[in-house]
């Protein structure tokens, strides 16, 4: 008698138990909602650990007022139709000076508005488990990323005090101001994911998806003019491209690529073919060598 | 091989269709770096495709900056992963590398190969299948070598790949290839437990016998890694076993639903199966195993389900639901083999958590029997552990739990070692066997009890514990403390270093191993005397949180008052009416506490005595004070 079971199968099953060994063992925790693709899936499995009752958390999403409309949109529509306590927390701050990447800089924006408003909605709500879409092979840094990370009380990462992790028996108690990062999808990578969509029929925002879209080309990076704060420079006119996006993030800080991929088996077949890795299409990673380390040890998620 | 396969633009809907029904293989690769691990591992995701042009030119980059390979691509450079690492030039901790064939996904767990990174290693290969063990062909079987296959086959991994790397070197010979293998079997036939060993010829740096054939070894006509990886069979492994689910959560949406979730660790279960739940040993029958995509007639180790029983019977977070054809036992005390994954030093006696996949419990660890030279793999008498070290030893738990032993079942034997302070993760256990001496202790129940010896003498029994630093003054105050007790007709006795140390405990030193036994000992003595119905005072510089919390956990609520007597170390050290920190200053006594050893201090003591603002005689008064408010 065998139970075969598939790599996926296998990768859901992992990450059905870290979800379940959460709740059994967090006092007050939150599942954070970034609206992309990794969070869908994240989500898909919620749905399906606790069943046939609701997950029994919130979830949640740090907007920072720039995220595609497309991406609101279809977070509030998932949120009403599975049922969901959804919280949106906005940096009050931030929001107040009108924080915009275009005056104040990508990294400015993204330390206030993301990173700095993540710490501020964990505090408030005393969150002490927190759960993210994360996985190790996105980045260098990540690979050595526990499943359960900690953090301290300023949200910071030490990778060089991680807890070994042995098995799949994790150990979640903290010390007095401490938060715990868990990552049900670490193991899985993006071809997984893509996979795991296709085979479960996991909704998706439309902007992975080609289509004919407003665009103007900067600096080599294709920037959709998602609504009327984007600055047109000098002689500057929006073009129509089909265009799609690999990753998403904040509108002005995630680039377009052109293509004509606009159903789910062409973007797998797409992404299999091109040979350039996903977060190229994210600005932020090219600041500087191990910048995702950085920030990550900065409290960044 | 791997993506690129023309499929993929012909038919992308049969070649997902394929992928979709791929499997899952964990391995780990151990070697230092001289063996070429990183080398091997990046020649293995090179070769599957999956390396991205970014990511290749990036790779390009960095060899010809910091390469070892004289401009050459230096695969070494795609695996080390954080900044620190990189400029150090070693793997610290164990990174996970994933890659893909069109029959299965891999995930790789790459760990260091110093000796100081045996816990590394050991968390890399608790979750591993396959082992990879390479050697250097022109240095043969090493110590390091020994050591990386104990070390696996210790935490569960049953297959091993020997492989024989940079055979370039010696000009691909079949006979260093033949002793080398040789060497490996007289060593591991005897010394390990493993299904299997594979040795192949590899050169990682050329590419020889990696993916395919190489034409260099003509007389070799095995399989090279990556075959032997996707074809070894390992599934049936777990599936094989009795059936053991670990209860994570129940699941309770309404009155009608009550569901015990888990990941079924071992076996196999179907609909109508007889289980048996333990530690309780109450049995019943699956009704469902429920999942959202709908109810499984048939659910194997590996996959995480929900099971309804036909019996409205008692389960919670910790239980084990096994096969009531094979149950497993339970028990509250085990022999154990113990790695050691902490700065600070394994202290027998001492209070851990124990963590399984079945229950979080407290746990003392017993005094060590041996330890095991991870070298030689010989047995050697010690006290107590270090990082990265590995021996055995009894332990006791404060309930019982179910269990197999490791060796039939890693998921069922396994447990973690948590310091209750630091809530670190310090080691991990493997259970051998259970020992039988809970069943032979019976306790045998008294008729002249606690409360009625307590109430002969009009008093209510306590452990008043005075700690602080050596000179803090907690002598002089017990010493009033217990006259004054006396001469309101109390019934008490003081328990000190002078009528400990001299007697009792006059076989152990000032240690950490035994300093912990020391306040064990006092511990329990003092629980006797409160049994006796005293007030009993025990006085120790008692410098670890952890001992303290021990002797409180031993009382009951409300029994136990922490005195802090809380002298600053400059005042102690001015005082010093025996002489003892102008000694210890000097070097004349080692893990002398304040000055060579750490003291923690109380954070919520009962009583906390400010010597620089009381007399001792107020602070005796202060204490009978909170006796009588407590």
């Amino acid at each position: 008698m065998q139970d075969r079971m598939t790599h996926l199968q296998r990768l859901e099953a992992e990450a059905i138990h870290i979800m379940r060994e959460v709740v059994a063992e967090a006092e007050n925790p939150v599942m954070l909602y970034s609206i992309g693709k990794d969070s869908s899936v994240m989500l898909h499995i919620a749905m399906k650990a606790f069943y046939p009752a609701k997950p029994p958390f919130p979830i949640m999403h740090i907007d920072t007022m720039w995220k595609f409309s497309e991406m609101v949109e279809f977070r509030d529509k998932m949120a009403e139709d599975l049922g969901l306590d959804l919280i949106v927390h906005i940096n009050p701050e931030g929001k107040e000076m009108g924080m915009n990447p275009f005056i104040h800089g990508s990294s400015t924006h993204t330390d206030v508005m993301k990173t700095q408003g993540l710490k501020q909605a964990l505090d408030k709500y005393e969150f002490d488990v927190a759960f993210g879409g994360a996985r190790r092979d996105e980045e260098k840094s990540r690979a050595k990323e526990r499943i359960f990370s900690f953090r301290n009380e300023n949200h910071n990462w030490d990778p060089k005090r991680q807890r070994p992790e042995l098995w799949n028996v994790y150990n979640s108690r903290k010390n007095q101001g401490e938060s715990i990062r868990v990552f049900p999808l670490s193991n899985w990578t993006e071809l997984d994911i893509w996979q795991y969509i296709h085979l479960e029929n996991i909704p998706i925002v439309p902007l992975y998806l080609a289509k004919p879209r407003p665009v103007v080309e900067r600096d080599g990076v294709l920037i959709l003019v998602d609504d009327d704060r984007l600055p047109l420079n000098e002689g500057e006119e929006p073009m129509m491209k089909t265009v799609r996006f690999r990753t998403l993030g904040c509108y002005p800080l995630t680039g377009a690529v052109e293509s004509y991929a606009d159903t789910l088996p062409e973007v797998i077949q797409e992404m299999l073919l091109t040979t350039t890795s996903e977060r190229q299409g994210r600005v932020i990673d090219f600041d500087s060598t191990a910048s995702m380390e950085k920030k990550k040890q900065e409290g960044y998620f | 091989m791997a993506h690129v396969s023309d499929l993929i633009s012909e038919d992308i809907e049969s070649y997902l269709a394929a992928h979709e029904q791929k499997e899952l293989l964990r391995f780990i690769t151990c070697g230092s770096v001289d063996d070429g691990k990183s080398t091997l591992i990046g020649r293995m995701l090179y070769e599957s495709h999956m390396l991205f042009d970014d990511h290749l030119a990036a790779l390009e980059a960095d060899s010809k900056k910091v390469g070892t390979q004289e401009g050459e691509i230096d695969f070494a450079l795609l695996v080390d992963g954080l900044a620190a690492e990189r400029e150090q030039g070693i793997t610290i901790d164990v990174a996970y590398r994933f890659f893909s064939t069109d029959k299965r996904k891999y995930i790789v767990a790459d760990t260091p190969g110093h000796e100081e990174y045996t816990r590394n290693m050991a968390t890399g290969a608790s979750t591993a299948d396959v082992a990879i063990i390479l050697v250097d062909a022109s240095q043969g079987v090493l110590t390091q070598t020994r050591r990386h296959s104990f070390i696996v086959s210790m935490v569960g991994v049953k297959r091993i790949i020997l492989a024989v790397n940079k055979l370039d070197l010696v000009d691909y010979s079949e006979d260093v290839f033949n002793q080398i293998k040789a060497d490996y079997h007289n060593f591991a036939d005897e010394a390990l437990t493993l299904e299997e060993i594979t040795a192949i010829p590899i050169s990682a740096l050329k590419g020889d016998n990696i993916v395919g054939p190489s034409e260099n070894t003509p007389w070799y006509d095995g399989q090279s890694i990556m075959q032997y990886l996707e074809t070894v069979e390992v599934a049936a492994d777990s599936q094989s076993r009795p059936f053991r689910m670990p209860v994570q959560w129940v699941n309770r949406p309404n009155r009608e639903f009550r569901g015990f979730t888990g990941l079924i660790g071992s076996g196999c279960i179907s609909k109508g199966d007889r289980i048996r739940v333990l530690p309780s040993g109450t049995e019943s029958n699956v009704a469902r195993i429920v999942t959202y995509d709908g109810d499984l007639e048939l659910a194997g180790a590996g996959r995480s389900v929900t099971i309804t029983l036909t019996d409205e019977i008692d389960i919670s977070r910790g239980d084990i639901i096994a096969s009531a054809e094979s149950p497993c036992s339970s028990a509250d005390q085990f022999q154990a083999r113990i790695l050691w994954m902490d700065d600070e030093a394994m202290a027998p006696g001492r209070q851990y958590l124990f963590k399984s996949n079945s229950q979080t419990t407290s746990m003392t660890l017993g005094s060590l029997k041996h330890k095991i030279d991870v070298n030689t793999l010989e047995e050697l008498p010690a006290k107590s552990l270090d990082m990265n070290e590995i021996g055995v030893c009894n332990i006791s738990l404060s309930s019982r739990v179910a269990f197999d032993s490791y060796d039939d079942d890693p998921v069922m034997g396994g447990f973690v070692i948590v310091n209750r302070m630091t809530n670190n993760t310090v080691g991990m256990g493997l259970i051998d066997y259970a020992l039988r001496r809970a069943d032979n202790i019976h306790w045998q129940s008294m008729d002249v009890t606690k409360q009625s010896r307590a109430e002969q003498k009009s008093q209510r029994p306590r452990l008043i514990w005075f700690t602080g630093l050596s000179g803090s003054g907690k002598s002089s105050i017990a010493n009033i403390l217990e006259k004054k007790l006396q001469s309101m007709g109390r019934h008490t006795i003081t328990l000190d270093g002078d009528n400990i140390r001299h007697g009792l405990n006059r076989d152990l030193g000032f240690t950490k191993p035994d300093r912990v036994e020391n306040i064990r000992r006092v511990a329990e003595t003092s629980k006797l005397m409160v049994e006796a119905g005293l007030i009993c005072i025990s006085s120790f510089i008692s410098p670890f949180a952890n001992e303290r919390e021990m002797a409180r956990n031993l009382m009951q609520e409300n029994e136990f008052v922490e005195v802090f007597v809380d002298t600053p170390l400059e005042v102690c050290e001015q005082r010093d009416v025996k002489g003892l920190y102008a000694k210890a200053r000097a070097g004349g006594l080692p893990n002398f506490t304040g000055i060579s050893s750490p003291y923690e201090a109380p954070v919520n003591p009962e009583v906390r005595i400010d010597t620089t603002s009381m007399t001792a005689e107020e602070a005796a008064e202060a204490i009978i004070d909170y006796l009588s408010r407590s």
